[in-house]
């Protein structure tokens, strides 16, 4: 076996961490200083903090609610997105369907269009033609977790597929030979052993569609209205309140974090290629 | 041979969804690109105009420039972020004390919004204000000015993204190579491979089809990045950091002129689709049909 190295190994990612937070504890840093003392001279060091921003922010009902949206769009996004993900890669991997190459790469060109021009036909869609009775997809969370499926499908699919085509097929064949069906195939064979790949994928969608920013600044008003379009009303035409969208900043890490430690016990080596050995 | 219609029914939502949501505002931007329509202009009607808007286009050097500043940055970002993720990722796959919780703190920048991004960097490295630029000074003397000069922007612009993005190289990379079969590595350990064999004779063919996929991501998103570079530099000094995704925002937002933004949206979607496909069909198909063959 290869040697690892721990000590080495610690101390480069100490190393390393110190570059990764860095900006971030400069956020922490701006998010409790008051205004007037941003723009002194800079010092690594904090010698006093000032809560302000914090008691206001955590008292504010409607970034609680913005909060609130958030989660729930980007957890309802990104398991959809990884569940239609999961069964369209499992299609394109293991069937013979005519043209799938170029389904497959049509998915990823939904991806690449500029946002920016794509705003108002979606606008006009979600105010005018997604229209069931009363009901609009403008400013509602089910609009907006549909929506983010346009980028975040495609991502899905494209780093799942990768994952999927590596679990042999003799596996299904195995399983289906034994009297599987095409769902306990799925569920008993593939998923156990697709794990690493459906984690990351949940974490990285969920971090795109916390994240997004323009289409959420277009199609939401008031209600749907995500976290992160909340942190772009700090910054206005006459200055940006620094302090308050840091200390914003910062407090939105938290249900991320939580989210991660959840999932990420699932990205674990060598728990299933056992299977695999004949 | 089991029967395709299960495939189609498991492959029909995710069509039907990104054919609602990606193919219908697709043919309304078609439509408007060959129109010349500025909304809140001096004529807010919509007047067809074949395509002069692609015609101006060509000959339209602040797009050129924008289109040739957005590949350089998209090319140095994103192979520094893969070779860098790729180190990362196999770091990680040592066994250590502390792993979990260093793999948090290195996916932290993911859960950082772009616009916070750009503003943390901006206060970081505005000349007069900043952190960075004030400790480059009085320990090594050296004076970084991304209001003045517009290669120490480029460049800082390229370590923001490296900053934010490597994270998601990792973890796609990692999983990656957490999924891969022991088999393989064993026996060549065993056959007393060097490390560098291993790492070109095993790991790079067996985890290639998720690099592959992991650059054409952070290609397409590098090439329309916008909220960063918007908060840290505006686009300037100059022009020289005005990338297409903020070139087009300019075009569209202050500017109102909706018929020329969709004809440069269409033209710089069609860029960068050719381009992914041509990597495409070099790098991956071959590969793929090989493997059925085999």
């Amino acid at each position: 076996m290869r040697k690892d190295r721990p000590v080495l190994t610690v101390v480069l990612w100490l190393l390393l961490s110190l570059a990764t937070l860095f900006p971030i504890y400069w956020l922490f840093v701006i998010s409790v200083k008051p205004a007037v003392d941003l723009f002194s001279t800079p010092s690594l060091i904090l010698d006093q903090a000032f809560w302000g921003n914090y008691a206001k922010v955590l008292t504010d009902d409607t970034l609680r609610r913005y909060m609130i949206n958030s989660v729930i769009i980007s957890s309802g996004n990104a398991l959809l997105v990884t569940v239609l993900a999961f069964m369209a890669c499992y299609a394109l991997s293991r069937y013979d369907l005519a043209g799938k190459e170029n389904i497959f790469f049509w998915t990823i060109t939904n991806r690449m269009a500029p946002a920016a021009v794509f705003l108002l036909p979606f606008f006009l869609l979600f105010t005018q033609v997604f229209v069931i009775g009363e009901f609009r997809l403008y400013d509602s969370r089910i609009g907006m977790i549909l929506l983010y499926c346009t980028f975040n499908l495609p991502f899905a699919i494209w780093t799942l597929r990768p994952t999927i085509d590596g679990i042999p097929k003799e596996l299904d064949e195995a399983a289906t030979v034994d009297g599987a069906s095409t769902w306990q195939v799925i569920r008993e064979v593939v998923f156990p052993l697709a794990r690493p790949g459906l984690a990351v994928t949940l974490i990285l969608t969920w971090v795109f569609a916390w994240n997004e920013f323009l289409l959420a600044a277009t199609l939401t008003s008031f209600n749907a209205r995500t976290i992160t379009t909340g942190l772009s009303e700090y910054v206005t035409t006459t200055g940006t309140e620094w302090g308050m969208m840091a200390s914003v900043a910062i407090i939105t890490l938290i249900p991320a974090l939580i989210v991660f430690a959840v999932v990420q016990r699932h990205i674990v080596a060598g728990l299933t290629f056992g299977a695999v050995k004949e | 041979m089991r029967s395709n219609k299960v495939g189609w029914l498991l492959l029909a939502p995710t069509i039907v969804v990104l054919a609602l949501f990606g193919i219908v505002p697709f043919i309304y931007v078609l439509y408007v690109g060959f129109h010349q329509w500025n909304p809140f202009g001096a004529n807010p009607s919509m007047i067809y105009n074949g395509a002069n808007n692609f015609r101006r286009l060509v000959f339209d050097a602040e797009f050129l420039t924008a289109i040739w500043y957005t590949l350089k940055f998209a090319l140095f970002a994103v192979l520094s972020e893969v070779v860098i993720g790729y180190f990362l990722a196999q770091l990680f796959m040592r066994e250590f004390p502390g792993k979990g919780f260093f793999r948090t703190i290195h996916t932290l920048p993911l859960i950082v919004a772009p616009i916070v991004v750009g503003s943390v960097w901006r206060l970081m490295t505005t000349p007069s204000i900043g952190v960075i630029p004030y400790y480059l000074r009085t320990w090594f003397g050296f004076d970084l000015n991304i209001g003045r000069d517009p290669n120490a922007a480029f460049i800082l612009t390229v370590i923001m993204d490296i900053w934010h993005w490597t994270p998601l190289v990792t973890l796609t990379l990692l999983a990656a190579l957490v999924s891969l079969p022991k088999e393989p590595f064993e026996q060549a350990e065993i056959d007393g491979a060097s490390r560098s064999q291993i790492f070109w004779h095993i790991t790079l063919p067996m985890i290639r089809p998720a690099i592959l996929a992991t650059v054409f991501i952070r290609l397409m998103d590098a090439l329309r990045t916008v909220d960063e570079v918007w908060m840290l530099t505006g686009g300037g000094p100059g022009a020289a950091t005005r990338y297409i995704g903020l070139h087009i925002w300019k075009v569209v937002f202050p500017k109102t002129d909706y018929g020329y933004g969709s004809a440069i949206s269409l033209i710089v979607l069609y860029l960068t689709l050719v381009m992914c496909w041509l990597l495409y069909v070099a790098l991956v198909a071959p590969r793929r049909d090989a493997r059925k063959v085999a």
